[in-house]
């Protein structure tokens, strides 16, 4: 049976997932985490081995046991709730139908590293979600589940504020978030030090993504070891997977780690895939002769997002797109980032017309190489991935293209 | 949420905080490095350009910038750390553990030559039509690493409309490589905060409050951020046109004023180190330019320490015998960057600056009028040019208050930078110029007058005087060799009391205006001096929460980090070191100088008894040397 507010938050209750989309009620993860000692709940991340599904995939007990251990008087937990890497919608998914979820999970968090508040970065595209959570808010803390002495857990007083970011794809970087979040300009810090020791206001904070804490409200119900159970050895647990592009049934999914691209495939129904983008606009490309690879950190990791494309697609098109998304995404602010995208933007659209040589072409890719390893943040670290993987992997139909320029020499 | 104001500038942009030592074996604060395969020794939280330059090996910067906080935003200073997946900015990453560096590895070479290559190719702008030609950081880079020709293409079109707005700062933005150092400068270093990226990704660029040009914002054009601008970006805006003009009209008579902070500088811009005055060489080659009088603005330092002298005395003098309410502490107002700061943040203390001009001012409004008529020139046909170590004397002049003698009192602010440049366009070599003295009828002043250079210099200046005036005794009787040094250093705000144990009898000068001294016997006078806006920042808050500096009563503040010798027309580059020779520079002219008080100057007494006949303070000095202000509050329409 729905209550108002699952209505309102359009709650879809009929999901079944092996983890994340398993039976859950809410508070549960609170009430037991409550009754632990923190180092118990750190020990139990440890054996789930959870990794940040943010799309890093730093160790969350590591994360949390540093934040811990920062001597402060105030820390912080912020829920990265800013959804911006091109096709991943999951995160929308967890927080409308299973708000329980990520919130209880923040609030474990802030039990585990001794964080007083917590804080939503809500993605600015999301504002709809924001009554509707707020009132969800509300309704814990009549229950005691957020306020002054949790569930009746002396000295535990915990609270979750929700913030709307500004629409910068970039503010989803954990140190330009809590710039924006400082009312600042959305740009990514300096690291060292990392947010553990100067994060929000220059105190200790974790950053986490929806679907990490998410999993870490299961995990405290039913126990690291279970989760550890489902995926493989280095990638453990389940993860949601937003598919979009040329299939029947695009969506949200979750499958274990280690499953096949082609079985994933299989599953939503792509029948003449060529190419699937794995892990948003900064992912890799990977090709039909690549489709036996499995879907785990230690093959092919991704922050969940699927991107599907069929022959007919043009896969310089796809490449100009993700191109043009990072000119403009960039914060600007370090050069090869700032600059280096453009160039390679414009690389882009020399192959398009048929005006380049492939020593320029090369000379680009050396560049890629460059802003892999010296820009300031993931996005300029990962911007060139796409342009470097398509290139790569499409060689053949990107530079015999009928365009009747000069082509290539 | 919490008080987010405490953290107003970026964290990105603010010095590290370093977190504390976690293993034990570090907790002496020092750790042992490896650069280039040679083991290191430096301090906990050591950034590795500071480490570099320690072990003498040269690492490449561009944002980097000793004055400001570290950015981290160029890249070029890239190095690599054994076990990182990524480069590292040497600038931006402190060492906390016993990292092994290597700064000259192919992939370290290859970034720092992407990087120099894409900058360039954004870059629109030719070196020989550009004033930082051979003095530019971009161009130094570029040389550093052989670029010789443009890998990734080059900008033809130009993106950006030049701002030349205002009176005293010109940004031309298609030459900007987005170090930052302007942002942080102004926000960070001046507190002012007229600057910020603005938009995102290519788009990004330097703007201000909705980019609004220049003149309408908040700018206080101190010119810090021209100072440190790494390329042609930011310059002054040149009167250099407009002066050679009138040194070519046979009908103008063009005098000029040499501050003493410019003298003590310009050798820079002739290859000679810093910490040098080339006074004597300056006024020959300012005659061999054509200029047709060179006069000391010291001699309206001079005057000035005589007028806001008095005007202290007379606010003590109603605030303590008359009982009448008075603003005080009274500010100094002689550096018009700090004026307009304050009429923009503190409007509500305007009545606390001291009406007097600042010498600049004096001067020009003497120069058409006493001047004009002792010479028996026709004013209308005097041009006034002003040497300054500032920007914001080119605003200043421009002041619709600052036509006194009926005219625009001075016709031009011109920048050390800008006169070195005509110097050089004339041919001469000013370090070998013979020594010459300045014009009459204002002649040379005191050593006062010339340590208004200094942050310090104008409390120091007012002390010799004011102490002298008021106990009767030589300054040399209280502080050896008349150097007040309380007040002097470079630290950004001083505080010190002088008790006044006796008094003796008021001089002729200021008999009109007090029967005796005894009331100020046993007082004790308390003055602060502070340079740089965001320490005024912290001296006008402390004051507002009615803390010790409400309680001063002389308050020396100079907008630009050092006083004057830092100024925004000063030789670029500079840094705290440079500004200490400077001022070295100035302390050493003011000990060689014959008279070193103001009220010694016999050139300003005679002024008073022939010219400014109602004495200091008096009706004619009004009219002439005293102005007002605007209420400028921080939104203007
Ligand atoms: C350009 C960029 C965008 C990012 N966007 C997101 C995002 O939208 N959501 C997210 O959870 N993490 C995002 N991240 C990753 C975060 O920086 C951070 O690693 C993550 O929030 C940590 O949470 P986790 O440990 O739970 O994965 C982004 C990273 C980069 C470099
Ligand atoms: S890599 Fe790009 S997004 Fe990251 S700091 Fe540099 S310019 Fe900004
Ligand atoms: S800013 Fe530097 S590189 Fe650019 S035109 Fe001027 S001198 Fe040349
Ligand atoms: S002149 Fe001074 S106030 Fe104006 S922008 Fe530059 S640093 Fe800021
Ligand atoms: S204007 Fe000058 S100082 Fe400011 S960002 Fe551009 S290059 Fe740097
Ligand atoms: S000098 Fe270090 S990043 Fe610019």
């Amino acid at each position: 049976m729905q209550n108002h507010l699952e209505v309102k938050l359009g709650k879809k209750t009929d999901r079944k997932g092996p983890v994340i989309f398993s039976e859950y009620k809410r508070g549960e993860a609170i009430k037991k985490a409550l009754s632990m000692s923190r180092e118990d709940i750190l020990f139990e991340l440890k054996d789930s081995k959870l990794k940040g599904r943010g799309g890093a995939g730093f160790p969350t007990s590591t994360k949390w046991m540093l934040t811990a251990a920062a001597k402060a008087e105030k820390k912080f937990i912020i829920c990265n709730a800013d959804e911006g890497e091109p096709g991943t919608f999951k995160d929308r998914v967890l927080l409308m139908e299973y708000p329980e979820l990520v919130f209880d999970g923040m609030v474990v968090g802030g039990y585990t590293i001794g964080a007083q508040l917590g804080i939503v970065y809500l993605r600015g595209e999301y504002e709809y979600l924001l009554k509707p959570l707020e009132d969800y808010l509300e309704e814990m803390r009549k229950d005691n589940l957020l306020g002054k002495n949790i569930l009746g857990k002396e000295g535990f007083d915990f609270d979750i504020e929700i913030v709307l970011g500004s629409g910068a794809y970039v503010c989803g970087e954990e140190t330009a978030l809590i710039e924006s979040l400082e009312g600042h300009r959305g740009e990514p810090r300096n690291r060292p030090p990392y947010p553990i020791n100067t994060g929000f206001l220059g105190r200790p904070t974790s950053v986490n993504n929806i679907e990490t804490l998410a999993a870490v409200s299961h995990i405290v119900v039913k126990g690291g070891k279970w989760f550890a159970k489902f995926g493989t050895d280095k990638s453990s647990g389940s993860k949601l997977f937003s598919v979009s592009g040329d299939c029947e049934k695009p969506g949200v999914y979750e499958l274990p780690w280690g499953t096949k691209i082609s079985e994933l495939l299989e599953i939503v129904g792509a029948k003449n895939a060529k190419a699937v983008q794995i892990g948003g606009a900064s992912g890799h490309c990977i090709p039909k002769s690549q489709f036996d690879r499995t879907l785990a950190y230690e093959d092919v990791p991704t922050g969940g997002s699927v991107m599907i494309f069929n022959e007919n697609r043009d896969m310089l098109h796809v490449l100009k797109n993700f191109m043009e998304f990072f000119v403009d995404e960039s914060c600007g602010q370090c050069t090869p980032c700032r600059i280096g995208n453009v160039k390679l933007l414009e690389g882009v659209e020399m192959i398009e017309k048929g005006q380049y040589t492939f020593a320029h072409i090369n000379k680009l890719k050396e560049l890629g190489r460059t802003m892999q390893l010296a820009s300031k943040c993931g996005l300029g670290q990962s911007s060139p991935n796409p342009f470097i993987s398509i290139l790569e992997n499409f060689k053949d139909e990107i530079f015999n293209r009928g365009n009747g320029g000069r082509n290539g020499r | 949420m919490e008080d987010k104001k405490s953290l107003r500038a970026p964290v990105s942009q603010k010095p590290h905080v370093v977190p504390k030592p976690e293993h034990p074996e570090y907790l002496g604060g020092s750790i042992t490095v490896e650069i280039n395969e040679k083991k290191l020794t430096v301090p906990f939280g050591t950034t590795i350009l500071e480490a570099c330059k320690q072990a003498q090996i040269h690492i490449p910067t561009l944002c980097h910038h000793e004055d400001l906080c570290v950015a981290g935003v160029c890249r070029v200073c890239v190095v690599e750390v054994e076990g990182m997946r990524t480069l590292q900015a040497s600038c931006a990453f402190p060492i906390t553990a016993p990292i092994k560096i290597k700064t000259t590895t192919n992939a370290v070479r290859k970034a720092r030559k992407h990087i120099i290559d894409l900058l360039i190719s954004e870059h629109y702008g030719e070196c020989y039509s550009c004033f930082r030609n051979n003095n530019c950081e971009l161009q130094s880079l570029a040389k550093e690493y052989g670029v010789d020709h443009y890998n990734f293409g080059h900008v033809t079109q130009p993106r950006y409309e030049v701002d030349n707005s205002s009176y005293s700062v010109v940004r031309d933005m298609d030459k900007c490589v987005l170090c930052k150092r302007c942002v942080r400068t102004c926000i960070d270093l001046q507190e002012v905060g007229v600057l910020e990226a603005i938009d995102r990704g290519h788009n990004t660029h330097i703007g201000t409050f909705f980019d609004k040009p220049l003149a309408e914002v908040i700018c206080i054009n101190c010119g810090q951020c021209i100072n440190r601008c790494p390329t042609g970006a930011l310059r002054a805006n040149d009167p250099r046109d407009e002066i050679w003009a009138a040194i070519d009209d046979p009908t103008k008579h063009v005098v000029i004023q040499t501050a003493p902070s410019p003298r003590a500088a310009i050798g820079e811009e002739f290859g000679q180190g810093a910490g040098k005055s080339f006074t004597g060489e300056l006024n020959t080659a300012l005659r061999r330019i054509g200029f047709d009088k060179v006069f000391d603005t010291n001699f309206t330092a001079d005057l000035t320490i005589i007028e806001e002298g008095t005007e202290l005395i007379l606010r003590l003098y109603k605030a303590l015998v008359k009982k009448e309410i008075v603003a005080l502490p009274q500010f100094t107002s002689c550096s018009p960057g700090w004026v307009k700061y304050l009429e923009h943040f503190y409007p509500e203390y305007i009545d606390n600056l001291s009406s007097a001009k600042s010498p600049q001012q004096m001067f020009g409004a003497l120069i058409k009028t006493f001047y004009a008529q002792k010479a028996g020139i026709d004013p209308a046909n005097i041009v006034s040019v002003a040497l300054m170590p500032c920007s914001a004397k080119k605003f200043e002049c421009n002041r619709p208050e600052m036509n006194s003698s009926g005219y625009k009192d001075v016709d031009y602010g011109l920048t050390t930078r800008e006169l070195a440049q005509m110097i050089k366009e004339a041919g001469i070599f000013l370090p070998e110029m013979p020594q010459s003295h300045f014009d009459d009828p204002f002649g040379e002043a005191s050593g006062a007058g010339l340590i208004f250079g200094a942050t310090g210099g104008v409390m120091e200046a007012a002390l010799r005087s004011v102490i002298e005036f008021v106990t009767g005794k030589r300054v040399e009787d209280v502080y050896a060799n008349a150097d007040i040094t309380p007040v002097r250093g470079f630290e950004g705000i001083r505080y010190a009391e002088i008790p006044i144990t006796e008094v003796g009898p008021v001089p002729k000068l200021l008999q009109h205006l007090v029967p005796d001294w005894n009331w100020l016997k046993g007082a004790t006078l308390k003055i602060a001096v502070c340079h740089g806006t965001a320490n005024a920042k912290k001296v006008m808050e402390d004051i507002k929460a009615g803390g010790k500096f409400s309680e001063c009563h002389f308050i020396e503040f100079m907008a630009c980090p050092g006083g004057c010798l830092g100024g925004g027309g000063q030789p670029i580059p500079t840094n705290e070191e440079i500004r200490k020779k400077r001022a070295e520079a100035i302390y050493n002219e003011d000990k060689s100088l014959p008279v070193r008080k103001s009220h010694e100057n016999r050139h300003v007494t005679e002024l008073y008894d022939m010219f400014l006949t109602d004495g200091p303070c008096g009706h004619i000095s009004h009219k002439l040397l005293h102005t007002h202000y605007v209420k400028r509050g921080k939104f203007i329409a």
